[in-house]
Order: structure tokens, then sequence, then C-alpha cells
């Protein structure tokens, strides 16, 4: 049993336990910060692949990019020989940030501000200032080495100009983490173009991480919370589209495609119709088919706190990371293609406005979390329901279920032991 | 135009805005523009790397509109209100458009009375005399901090 399992079911006394299946999620979960420890050490530095950044930010020998697995933070780093490094922004000696900026290009190595302990570009420790002490007074043990030394390393993968990383050496690898029909999808929106950033924000959710992760695999909510959508015809669920799940159940993808229908009955009735509201600029909407396919939205997710969409022309990963039980940095990287003309470039621009912290279909998202984690403030022992769709984790072809979400936890709770 | 009344103008078209905002008459707000413009909201960082994204892009009066149409209709975010505190604009050059760069910080109050100073940034405006009427060809508001707290509804 692990060391902590105990801290693991604090809540309620005596511990609870997680209702058979997967269409029931206890509200402590999300509450617990002993489960947030838990999933430091599980999830983030289990056998996951966590995102590091794109190939195209870090071209040359030199460059990096600082990040966090869950709350560890870690560098990323183009070797001298075109490969690529990641390691724990933590020095060996005593635990400072290594790299204090969020970015940094032509690094010949890394020296720690402290006490200037200094690591080649993969992490491994080179020298330790006043090795030898000074005047023949002080310094380290004769029996001393560098060798060895240095932040925890992470095995590193890129797939579609995407670098992800992970702690663990049972990780397996990214294809058959995620199975052929993510992969297939990832390639779509990532694997014929180069992806360039081409914008970069944080919204600071008010709630758990894994309320986020739920959000963007709940294929259900879309076009009932977002009015914008349903009301501008990006996405209803009687539009053509579905949802394919990992055969591990972790990870997503969600298509929606252009409308079929021209009026549409489904929601008659409900808060989120409104078929008279017009852009009185519809520009905005101008969209390019550009994969000839005719999908509007696809929503793909890698386990556990990692997406890339496409929305229209808008195209953007999401990341997220926990602050704490209650607190989480999504960082939004907004991209282009670096062949985009400028038409299509400004076209992205202009359809950015519908996703972000400011956006017309993502902001709701931003404030949901915090509904819940207030409504269910008091209510740690009771659970949430997720039978939409049925109790399985299956891919299927319609987005009114929630088999991702029931997928996350799946994988969530093999990882964390419940 | 001397340069006190072109600064008392520029001052003035600037309280007007945000007393638009903060009062609620977000309605009104699409008419401080030409009808071609750019209203950018970016951040310092990505100002300074040149990357255009920001998390707001309109190019027309009429996006403008519809963005207020949006928060009106479509939108969902609990009640709240900013109060926009906007310094004195500095004039960088007046020859044919004015332009100017204003700092400015916004305090957002929630429904439930929570205060947070929510953005601090500057104006970088591009403003032009329409027929009398001072407007914004372009106004990019660029925030100090790349980092937003839940949601960015209302127009800063």
């Amino acid at each position: 049993m692990p060391d902590d399992a105990a801290a693991l079911s604090f809540h309620p006394d005596p511990s609870p336990a997680w209702p058979e299946g997967l269409t029931r999620v206890p509200y402590w979960v999300y509450q617990d910060p002993a489960v947030l420890r838990a999933e430091q050490a599980r999830v983030f530095e289990g056998p996951v692949w966590n995102y590091l950044c794109l190939e195209s930010e870090i071209p040359n020998p030199g460059d990096w990019r600082a990040t966090h697995l869950g709350l560890m933070p870690v560098v990323t780093v183009r070797t001298e020989d075109g490969g690529i490094a990641a390691f724990e922004n933590r020095c060996a000696h005593r635990g400072s940030l290594i790299c204090l900026d969020d970015a940094g290009s032509g690094a010949k190595d890394f020296t720690c501000v402290y006490h200037a302990w200094r690591y080649d570009l993969c992490g491994n420790l080179k020298s330790v200032a006043f090795r030898h002490g000074v005047n023949g007074k002080g310094g380290m043990p004769k029996d001393f080495r560098v060798e060895g030394r240095g932040p925890r390393k992470l095995r590193v993968t890129t797939i579609c100009g995407i670098v992800f990383g992970t702690m663990s050496d049972d990780t397996p690898d990214i294809e058959t983490f995620l199975g052929p029909e993510v992969i297939g999808r990832l390639h779509r929106v990532a694997g014929n173009r180069r992806l360039e950033v081409i914008g970069r924000y944080t919204e600071v959710l008010p709630n758990n991480w894994k309320l986020y992760a739920e959000n963007v695999r709940d294929t259900y909510h879309a076009s009932l919370l977002h009015m914008f959508f349903a009301t501008f015809k990006i996405t209803r669920l009687s539009q053509p589209g579905g949802v394919m799940v990992s055969p591990n159940g972790g990870s997503h993808v969600s298509a929606t495609y252009a409308p079929t229908e021209t009026v549409d009955r489904a929601y008659d009735g409900m808060r989120s119709v409104d078929d008279g509201f017009k852009l009185a600029d519809p520009s905005l909407l101008d969209t390019v088919d550009e994969n000839g396919d005719g999908i509007r939205q696809q929503l793909l997710t890698v386990f556990p706190n990692f997406v890339i969409q496409q929305t229209h022309n808008a195209i953007a990963v999401r990341q997220f990371l926990p602050r704490g039980t209650s607190e989480t940095d999504l960082n939004w990287i907004y991209l282009g293609y670096a062949d985009d003309t400028p038409e299509m470039r400004t076209r992205r621009l202009k359809q950015l406005n519908l996703v972000g912290p400011a956006g017309f279909v993502s902001m709701e998202d931003g404030c949901i979390g915090g509904f819940v984690e207030r409504g269910a403030a008091a209510a740690s022992d009771e659970t949430a329901i997720l039978e939409m769709g049925g109790t399985g984790t299956e891919t299927q072809d319609t987005r009114t279920t929630e088999a991702a979400v029931r997928g996350f936890w799946k994988l969530w709770r093999g990882m964390v032991g419940h | 135009m001397g340069d006190a009344e072109t600064l008392l103008r520029l001052a003035a078209l600037n309280t007007a805005y945000a007393r638009t905002i903060d009062t609620d008459r977000l309605e009104e707000w699409p008419d401080f523009f030409l009808e071609r413009c750019i209203y950018r909201v970016t951040s310092a960082e990505n100002h300074r790397r040149g990357q255009a994204a920001g998390i707001v892009y309109a190019d027309s009066r009429a996006m403008l509109a519809d963005r207020i149409a949006a928060l009106r209709n479509a939108n969902i975010f609990e009640r709240q209100c900013y109060r926009h505190i906007v310094g004195m604009p500095s004039i960088l050059d007046a020859a044919g458009d004015i332009v100017a760069e204003t700092s400015f910080l916004v305090v957002r109050t929630l429904r439930d009375g929570r205060m947070d100073l929510f953005v601090a940034g500057a104006y970088l405006d591009r403003v032009r005399d329409d027929g009398g009427v001072l407007r914004f060809a372009e106004r990019v508001v660029v925030c100090d901090s790349s980092r937003f707290d839940t949601l960015v509804a209302i127009p800063l």
C-alpha cells in the first residue's frame, strides 16, 4: 500500500470508498491537498506525457523554454547536437531555480545565481564555484564529484513538432499512449505544417485543475453553456460530430462538422438559442476549410493537461497547471502556421476572439470551475453524476456524451490508486 | 490646435471612454472608434515580442458592437464592474493623427463585493479628429501582465 494512502482517503472520517464504476466522482477529489501531492508523484511525474513546448520555439542550440510538470519547474533545451533535453529547473545544490525567465536563446550553459553551480545544456553539473576553496581554505570535500549530480532529468519525445516529457520509465511511447484515432487527428491539426506561436496569455482559474480537465473533455456542455456557439451555429449537438477516446481513456478528440440543417429544433425552448442574433461584422466567422474535411471545431487532449484546438481557423494550445488545490494556471498559446498568408494570419487573429480569457466561446470555461468549487464547497462526500452517453469510455459518434470525462477518471484512478 | 488644447481634448476623450464603460453604457463604447479601426488587448510581453494575437482583436467598429451584443445576449459571467483610473496622456506626435500613450488602472468589483486591482497598463492610441469629434483610429491596450484572473468580459 502506498505510504500516503491514509492521507489520500482523508475525507471524511472514516475514509470514503469511491463508488463503483465510472459514473460518480466524489467532490473531495477536487478539494484535498493530499490528493494534489499524490497527483504530483503519480500523475505529473508518473507514466504520462506532459507538454513542454513546441519545437519551433527552440530552433537552435542553447534555445530553451521553461514550464512545469504539475508543480515541478522544468527547462526544455535544444542541445548542441540538435536534440532536445529537459530537466528539473532546480539547482542540485540548494534547490534554487536555475533558469529564472520563461525562455531564452543561445545559452552555452546554465549557472545557478545562488552559488554559481554550472550545468551543461543537458542539465549535467559541470562545475562548482570555489570547489577547491579560496587561499587553500574551505572548498568541497576532496571526494566530491560533479559527475552524476544534477537536477532530475526527463525523457523527451516529439510528435508533430510538439515536445512532451515524462519522468517515468514506464510511460509507453506516445503513439501507444494516445492510440491511432487521437494520433490521426493530432496530425490533422499539427502534422502537416509548422506551428508558430503568435501570442501567449495565462488565465488564472479559481478551481482545481481536474475541473478544467473534465471541462475540455465534456462535449455535452459546449452548446449549452456557451451560448455564442449555439447562437451562431458554430457548434450544436445536432451538428454532425463525435468523440474518440484513447484506448487508455485519458486522451480524446472531439469533432464538430459544419451544420447540415438550416433550421435547428433540438434546442427549442432552451436558454441557449436565439436564432435572430446576427453579427454586424460577419468577417469574424469567415472561415477557410483548411483541411477540406468540413471539421469546424476539433478539440484534442493529451492526458493529463494538454489541449490543442482548432475552432474555425483559430488554433491554440492550452496547458493547465495546478497552483494549489483550487487554483489553476491556464496557459493559452495562440498559434498560426509558419507559412500563413497575411490574409490567413489576420483571419486567425480575428477568430482568436472566440478563445482565451476574453473569448466569446471560452470565457465561460474560466468561471464555471469556480462555480463548481463554490457549489460543492460543503459537499466533499457527495458525488457528481456522469451518465450521459452511458457508463463506458468508448468512442462515440455523438457529442451528447460524457465518455471522455469518464475516460479521464479511468486513467487517473489507475494512476493515483482509487 | 495648440498643445494644451490637444492635451485637454485627449484627456476628455479618455475620461469619457472610461466613464462609458464604468457606468455600463457599453452600447455607446464603439462610438469612440472610427468605423475602420483597430482595437486590440495584448500584454507587454506579447507586444515586446511582436506577437500580434491579442485576447481581443477587432478591426471594425461593427466588431466592437458585436462584442457588446455577445456580452449582453450570449456570454455568461458573474455580475461585475470596472473602475478605470486613467492617467494624463503623453502626446508623442500630433502632426497628423494624434499619437499618444496613457497609463491606466482597472479595479474590478465582483458581485460578492470582492475588489481586485484587475489590470494595469497603457493605452497606445492613434486618434483622429472625425468632423470635430476625436475618435480612435487605433487603441492598443497593453496590459503589464499576461495573467488575467478568471475572465475578461467587459472592455478595457
